[in-house]
């Protein structure tokens, strides 16, 4: 395997992990736009009040790893999704700030502005996520030069769209379940019944999506059909998918969560299959397109990533896990709490 | 207006806004340690309290600053991309290290550290205090590495249309990185000193909870008065001489050198105009500068006359914004040993006056890291890399200008709320002040 290999899976790895960790923490938001109870918003908010900054992180070190490693992705598709960006920004600043802000002041008003700031600040990056997914499986407009020649309204299409709407429900599906484990009585009741109903939603967009894809990026599916790797992820896929329900059933809410993250772990992996070796397809001409070869760093930067990796990331997901078990199990709000 | 300007205007403005935050957040984050330590080590609780009490602050600091930190990590690419694609060889690796080594550690243990003082044993609540300044301390290293890079580029070669990277090392630890990162962690240092001392002040002069307010406003002093003299020498005074070896057109800006000179003078004070260029009313000694820079009066120091035109940075904003920063450098260190004479005198409780100074230098110290920003990137101009890459061939050629003035007016008036709120927030927790002792609740 080469090191252009290598850093595609590592990028893989790190969109899985914001999508799984910062997934469930948008999920909850998204939720929360539809608590009205003032102790289930709090319980909401604390259920994630230690680790969402973390989660976040997976993004910007995305950003940072797709820099090091595939400059010219960075750059070409960062400044061509210009204003979606922006938007994207926009709804994480107000999110950031809704946690801490929301508990300052005493006023019913202030909490409610707060709500909606953590609210639609998943809702949007939710979205988005699916958008700009479902723009670059598509491919977008690139020239010889390796210039994007599309405009923000082109990012818009309807099969974007649809995969803007699969990723919204399936992070609040995820959400939905992280938040059942949290939480008890009546409010974990509500979660454990929404979570079958999202869970036929998330079924029924994935399928229209994947039907649609079909039509809308028929190369994605060139040779991977003959690849044994992808046919393994889909039977994990599938597995993970059908197991969700019962297990949420069978009240084994934990199990149901390792599910629903697996689900998002193959879903980006079969993405990554079909894009491989491309990064970013070019709309204007397969030739185009953004790969990781011809969009990389050099071979010493690579070798240096790499080892910054090897060292870096190990550390990450051991003091991370500890963190996750210091907090695990049932909110309880304290004095120390938001 | 052209995109460009608007770029650069963007960039200021969000970077700008950002770098409010991050000193207060290090600086303090380090103060804690120190009382946490003490906290734990002692198992006194006048400590635990310091500890929740300004643990609120810096939390509240942390997350605006992270809040508009998350535009910087994708700014370079959104309007910058020309700038991107020409050195991401290099200039990625540094913004990546920081997400693996820094982001995770302190965003990781932050929530630990405020959130889990009941779950977790003292030490480790210690060790994850200790964590959040460490990995905080470990972002500036790596945002000046990268920074630093564009000041003083090593450890590349130009081929392939691109800065492609010879050697990792050279280039983290080009010539300008260490004594940069000395110098603006130590100024991070300072501007959480004076926010410590300046609330402890306010706590003081409310006599509120004073009993805890006397014991941060100590340590702020006595730590403060060493980092504010530390800033001078060695750090500021190195900074200075790195300059001037490795950047003479920044450095002829920042000294108001409009003509090469031996024996140049150390200007104190002094109105630049451009037109025809001078220094009016310019207080002056004589030689000091060349000695100061070389270590030989009569040394020879490059005016910007010594420069081809379209090769010199603005003098006047990069004059005043470092002049103005060496003012208040020298204010820090006189007000921080003015309060520990009172302090060794044991009469600064009553000093009212002086105590309502320090509330009010609580911003000094952010002012005058937004200064040194200045001095540092406008001094850097016209380049975005030395010598190598023009600040007008960086920008995004697919973003246009109207699109940049579209999310300048956005960005603008989410920080114009998000400051606001901040400062009225942090007054309100602020003058809540530290939860009581409860020994003294016990009594009463």
């Amino acid at each position: 395997m080469d090191l252009n290999t290598i850093w595609f899976l590592l990028v893989a790895v790190l969109i899985m992990g914001y999508a799984v960790l910062d997934g469930f923490d948008l999920g909850v938001g998204i939720i929360h736009l539809f608590t009205k109870d003032e102790n289930e918003k709090r319980i909401n908010i604390n259920s994630i009040g230690p680790v969402w900054d973390g989660n976040e992180v997976w993004l910007l070190t995305g950003g940072g790893a797709l820099f090091a490693a595939f400059p010219i992705v960075y750059a070409t598709v960062f400044s061509g999704f210009y204003l979606a960006l922006v938007l994207l920004l926009f709804a994480l600043i107000f999110r950031a700030v809704s946690f801490e802000f929301r508990g300052k002041v005493d006023s019913d008003k202030w909490r409610k502005a707060w709500d909606l700031a953590f609210g639609i600040g998943s809702l949007l990056p939710a979205v988005l996520f699916g958008v700009a997914i479902g723009n670059i499986l598509r491919g977008i407009p690139i020239n010889s030069e390796g210039t994007f020649t599309g405009s923000f309204f082109g990012l818009l299409n309807p099969y974007a769209i649809l995969v803007g709407v699969l990723s919204l429900v399936m992070f609040t599906m995820h959400g939905s379940i992280y938040l059942a484990m949290k939480t008890t009585g009546g409010q974990k009741t509500r979660l454990k019944n929404l979570t079958p109903k999202l869970w036929i939603t998330f079924v029924a967009v994935y399928l229209l999506a994947t039907l649609y894809t079909f039509f809308e990026a028929p190369f994605l599916f060139d040779g991977i059909l003959s690849s044994p790797l992808f046919w393994v992820l889909l039977v994990l896929l599938l597995l993970s998918l059908l197991y969700i329900p019962v297990a949420v059933k069978s009240n084994s809410l934990g199990r149901a969560f390792i599910s629903s993250s697996a689900v998002i772990i193959m879903m980006i992996g079969l993405l990554g299959i079909s894009l491989f070796p491309m990064l970013v397809p070019s709309l204007t001409d397969l030739a185009y397109s953004l790969t990781i070869y011809n969009a990389s760093s050099t071979e010493r930067t690579l070798t240096a990533m790499l080892i910054i990796a090897l060292i870096g990331m190990p550390l990450v997901i051991f003091y991370t896990a500890y963190i996750y078990k210091v907090f695990k199990g049932k909110v309880i709000i304290s004095e120390d709490s938001y | 207006m052209d995109a460009v300007f608007l770029a650069r205007l963007q960039f200021a403005m969000t970077v700008g806004f950002h770098f409010i935050f991050p000193p207060i957040t290090i600086g303090l984050a380090w103060l804690l340690v120190i009382v946490e330590t003490i906290g734990w080590r002692k198992n006194d609780e006048r400590y635990t309290k310091i500890g929740k009490f300004f643990g609120k602050l810096l939390a509240l600091t942390f997350v605006v600053g992270v809040a508009s930190g998350i535009v910087m990590e994708f700014q370079f690419g959104t309007n910058w991309s020309e700038y991107s694609k020409f050195v991401g060889d290099i200039f990625g690796a540094p913004l990546a290290a920081e997400g693996v080594f820094a982001f995770f550690l302190e965003s990781g243990f932050l929530g630990l550290y405020l959130f889990g003082r009941k779950r977790v044993s003292k030490g480790v609540h210690w060790f994850s205090g200790l964590m959040v300044a460490v990995g905080s301390t470990i972002s500036a290293f790596w945002i000046l590495v990268a920074n630093s890079w564009q000041q003083t580029p090593a450890g590349f070669i130009v081929q392939n249309g691109r800065a492609e990277l010879t050697g990792f090392w050279d280039a983290v630890f080009n010539p300008s990185t260490l004594i940069r990162f000395w110098h603006t962690f130590d100024a991070a240092l300072i501007t959480g000193a004076f926010f410590m001392a300046g609330v402890s002040a306010y706590l003081l002069l409310k006599k509120k909870n004073t009993e805890i307010a006397k014991i941060s406003m100590k340590l702020a002093l006595i730590f403060g008065l060493v980092v504010s003299v530390l800033e001078l020498f060695p750090f500021g005074h190195e900074h200075a001489k790195q300059v001037a070896q490795t950047q003479p057109e920044k450095f002829a800006a920042i000294e108001g050198l409009y003509s090469t000179q031996q024996g140049a003078p150390l200007v104190f004070f002094a109105l630049p105009t451009d037109n025809p260029p001078d220094l009016k009313g310019a207080l002056e000694i004589p030689s000091v500068l060349s000695w100061l820079a070389f270590g030989d009066i009569d040394a020879e120091i490059k005016g910007l006359d010594a420069f081809p035109e379209d090769e010199i940075p603005p003098l006047w904003l990069t004059f005043v914004s470092f002049h103005n920063m060496v003012i208040l450098g020298l204010y820090f260190i006189l007000i921080m040993a003015i309060g520990v004479w009172y302090l060794y005198r044991k009469s600064l409780w009553e000093k009212k006056k002086l105590l309502k100074v320090f509330l009010w230098s609580i911003p000094l110290p952010v002012i005058a890291c937004q200064l040194g920003w200045i001095t540092a990137e406008v001094g850097r101009q016209p380049w975005i890399v030395y010598k190598l890459m023009r600040t007008s061939d960086a920008a995004s050629v697919t973003v246009s200008a109207g699109e940049i003035l579209f999310s300048i007016i956005l960005f603008g008036g989410i920080y114009l709320l998000l400051g606001a709120l901040y400062v009225y927030i942090m007054a309100r927790e602020i003058k809540h002040g530290p939860e009581p002792l409860t020994s003294k609740e016990a009594i009463a």
